[in-house]
């Protein structure tokens, strides 16, 4: 009797957990119809039978912009960016961690500060230096500030305390090695599965970027994947063919979906780690 | 002896002094592309700045004016009523998910499958996310109302987003859609934190499953919990993509100012109309008053017993 209930119940839940997972994933396949279907089909009513004319999307879109020109832009930013933070925040975090310097504890005190602080206050000022550097336009403000992560140089400070020995640096020590070759050679493949970890929320956060590019870049041709998905709004031929609409989001969302497939063991513990840094 | 104890330390110290050169490319670049722009937003704050020109020192004005306008209290009241609903949704859901699988009698499988799916909004791109919420939710040509129609649910089309009543808290939901995922990872992390044996003791004495959550579970999360509601506080009082692309009018939020939140304010004022000086100043009163619930939450959260 109590298992029946039991069974009942727990299967009862399992439906709950499968509907919610539908939830996250309908979106996503209402979108991918939606791209195959015209503009005329689509206001007539709903189906969930794809339909023939993804390449009358395709070429309405692609008149109107270039999709994979901004997917470019993106990377072009979002690849140095992420090499940057994540090669700067190591050799960092992991000076921070082994070495005894002044300055050490006031450079911690200052990220868990930065890390608290909302964005939108260094907005308007990151934008005044901006102008006075004369980088408006530039990709230079969007890439080199991913030097100094102030998130990432605190988990690896925490990863490096967690995993380094210091007999294994003591050892390389003895035999020689200088210091920048011991965290080349020895602690930078140590570090590399929170390196890697950290690395892939920060690419994501770099490609999925709006409020800076929007504010600094101006030239069409140099704007981002997010900034030319929001200029669709403004695109009233667009408007008439939804399919159009969809089959660009579609796009835009692919890579980070195949991304995913490959990585969700990663991204799924940097978020982790996030709340139990305490 | 001496000797080797100098030479061991004048060693040790130039080991040491290579750590300053480590950390010199943070130093500055988070000097110049972090520190200084913060306070820059402060000193401008005190200035009527337009944009160009010299910026000139006018005290309080800035602030006097942002705190009297009642346009920033209503763009500060959508953010909260935005916020409040779409907290509540996204942890209430995230702390169910967290109590369906740590529950030891269930033993509930596919924990890492469910979450995956589960995070998977959170990796889209706000923009994207708005666009196809926008299409989809179209008043007359959009999938759900069709959907809806059809089902019989509804007999006229739901104008989504053009009722001031009702869309608001659509971008609520739809934020919840997008983040609970992240607040169930974290806090699914935290329970797994706690060991096993704890609950399994309590429920040799007898404990049931809510007595477990209520002493075991709950007090242990406290700290993660206080993260989960500060992270989300500070990132909620941030709201801008979602509502700036999905509301009709850009930073206006309209229909009827419904849907403008206090960082479009922000930006309308910085970005748009060239009042850098009161936008700055609109900035530094948003992260106080978030700094002010920051601490509320965290006397209220974290004080109590500890």
């Amino acid at each position: 009797m109590n298992t029946i209930g039991y069974k009942i119940k727990k299967t009862i839940i399992y439906i709950c957990l499968i509907l919610l997972a539908a939830a996250c994933l309908l979106p996503f396949l209402l979108m991918m119809i939606n791209s195959t279907r015209s503009g005329v089909e689509i206001t007539t009513g709903f189906t969930f039978i794809p339909s023939t004319h993804l390449k009358e999307n395709w070429e309405q879109l692609f008149d109107y912009m270039n999709l994979f020109r901004g997917m470019g832009n993106s990377l072009l930013i979002a690849i140095p960016a992420t090499i940057l933070s994540g090669y700067f925040s190591s050799i960092t975090a992991y000076a921070m961690a082994i070495y005894k310097f002044k300055g050490n504890k006031i450079i911690f005190g200052v990220i868990v500060v930065f890390m608290m602080i909302p964005a939108q206050l260094s907005l308007i000022g990151f934008y005044n230096l901006c102008m006075t550097l004369k980088l408006i336009d530039s990709y230079i403000p969007l890439i080199v500030p991913a030097i100094a992560a102030p998130g990432t140089v605190f988990f690896l400070r925490q990863y490096v305390q967690a995993t380094l020995s210091p007999a294994l640096l003591e050892a390389a020590r003895i035999d020689g090695a200088k210091e920048i070759g011991i965290f080349h050679k020895i602690v930078l493949p140590i570090m590399m599965p929170g390196i890697a970890t950290m690395s892939i929320g920060a690419f994501i956060g770099n490609w999925n970027n709006y409020l800076v590019p929007l504010i600094l870049l101006n030239t069409p041709s140099k704007m981002t994947l997010p900034v030319m998905i929001s200029t669709l709004r403004a695109a009233t031929n667009l408007q008439a063919n939804q399919g159009a609409i969809y089959l660009g989001v579609a796009i835009s969302v692919l890579p980070i979906l195949i991304a995913f497939c490959f990585f969700s063991k990663y991204i799924i513990s940097s978020i982790s780690a996030g709340g139990v840094k305490e | 002896m001496a000797n080797t104890q100098v030479a061991k330390r004048t060693k040790k110290r130039n080991k040491d002094n290579i750590a300053y050169l480590f950390v010199l490319p943070f130093v500055i670049v988070f000097l110049i592309f972090s520190v200084y722009p913060v306070l820059r937003t402060l000193y401008l704050s005190f200035t009527s700045y337009r944009g160009f020109g010299d910026p000139v020192w006018i005290w309080l004005d800035n602030y006097k004016r942002a705190l009297t306008d009642k346009f920033f209290w209503r763009a500060f009241w959508n953010t909260c009523k935005i916020w409040g609903v779409n907290i509540i949704v996204q942890l209430g859901l995230a702390f169910l998910l967290t109590i369906i699988f740590s529950d030891i009698k269930y033993k509930m499988r596919g924990l890492p499958i469910f979450r995956a799916i589960y995070y998977l909004p959170n990796l889209i791109a706000a923009t994207s996310v708005a666009f196809l919420f926008k299409t989809l939710l179209d008043w007359r040509f959009g999938s759900v109302n069709q959907i809806l129609v059809s089902a019989g649910i509804t007999s006229t089309p739901i104008n989504w987003m053009g009722d001031a009543s009702i869309a608001p808290y659509v971008i609520s939901i739809i934020g919840a859609w997008m983040w609970f995922g992240n607040s169930f990872i974290v806090l699914m992390a935290g329970v797994q934190g706690i060991p096993t044996d704890y609950f399994e003791a309590a429920a040799i004495d007898g404990a049931g499953r809510w007595t477990r959550f209520f002493k075991i579970t709950l007090p242990l999360l406290k700290p993660i919990l206080l993260y989960t509601f500060i992270t989300s506080l500070i990132g909620g009082l941030q709201l801008f993509d979602l509502p700036y692309l999905m509301a009709e009018g850009g930073t206006l939020g309209n229909p009827s100012g419904c849907m403008q939140t206090a960082v479009m304010y922000l930006f309308r004022f910085g970005f748009e109309t060239g009042q850098v000086g009161f936008a700055s100043a609109i900035a530094y009163t948003l992260f106080i008053i978030i700094l002010i619930l920051s601490v509320i939450q965290f006397k209220w959260l974290g004080g109590k017993e500890d």
